[in-house]
């Protein structure tokens, strides 16, 4: 039972948010583009969705300038 | 070089069109780089007006401080090939149509400032564009350390990227730095027209 957050393997947690796993990732930056499975997930959904087991996961950072 | 190999290339390149959204220090040096490599059609999105403090790493000159930036960059790219196809669009992207003007084109540069509207059009285009090529950078602050960009692929969405980057509220906006990655995401998408060079 393992998920896989930006190529590290992490547990799986039995209905886990994706607003959850952020903060259980520690991930505290705002702005991120996610990814489960090749998916985007928009932002407003990250309370709603949740994370199935064996997801590959990748959560993308934006850093300001340009 | 091998001719056919190079009239192949040029004759790719100029059948080609990339869409740059935002004409800051990344779009408008990227802009630049890819109508110097002969692309054919080039579409530009961005509302904002020249400020003399962009000098530092855009694209642009003193005399044109005040104009619009799609004005002014159309302007430069004619002074370095009149025959590229440029369509201009000055507008601020919105949520809800931001993909509107990169429909038809072949790759987009993300070339936005700051990271909300970053995020927001990347979400965007990933959601009503998916089969289109995207080009993003995230990390373009500061000086120095040009060995920790990388670019990261996750499907079609292709992130030159700095994870260890502050933001530009923290750290300088510089042209060497921003002109390195502006180029990095011209590189990369015509590495995506062209295919790999193996």
């Amino acid at each position: 039972m393992s998920i896989e957050v930006n190529s590290k393997n992490v547990n799986w947690v039995q209905n886990e948010t994706i607003e959850d796993l952020l903060k259980r990732m520690k991930y505290t930056f705002p702005l991120v583009v996610v990814k489960i499975n090749d998916k985007v997930v928009i932002k407003q959904d990250f309370p709603k969705v949740l994370i199935p087991d064996k997801s590959k996961i990748n959560v993308i950072h934006m850093i300001s300038g340009g | 070089m091998d001719k056919t190999k190079s009239e192949k290339i040029k004759k790719k390149l100029l059948d080609s069109s990339v869409g740059i959204a935002g004409l800051g220090g990344l779009g408008s040096n990227a802009a630049v780089a890819l109508a110097r490599a002969g692309i054919g059609k080039l579409v530009l999105v961005d509302f904002d007006l020249i400020e003399r403090d962009n000098l530092n790493r855009q694209y642009y000159f003193l005399d044109q401080v005040g104009r619009a930036k799609v004005d002014a960059l159309k302007g430069n790219i004619r002074r370095i090939n009149p025959n590229i196809n440029i369509l201009i669009h000055n507008i601020k992207l919105n949520k809800g149509s931001m993909e509107k003007p990169f429909k038809d084109v072949d790759v987009i540069i993300e070339a936005l400032d700051n990271a909300e509207t970053k995020t927001a059009f990347i979400e965007e285009i990933l959601l009503k564009l998916p089969d289109k090529p995207l080009v993003a950078a995230s990390g373009v602050a500061g000086y120095g350390h040009s060995d920790r960009i990388k670019t990261n692929r996750y499907g079609n969405l292709y992130l030159c990227y700095d994870e260890n980057a502050k933001s530009c509220d923290e750290d300088v906006l510089l042209a060497p730095r921003v002109a390195l990655m502006a180029n990095w995401e011209a590189n990369l998408a015509v590495e995506i027209i062209l295919g790999e060079d193996k």
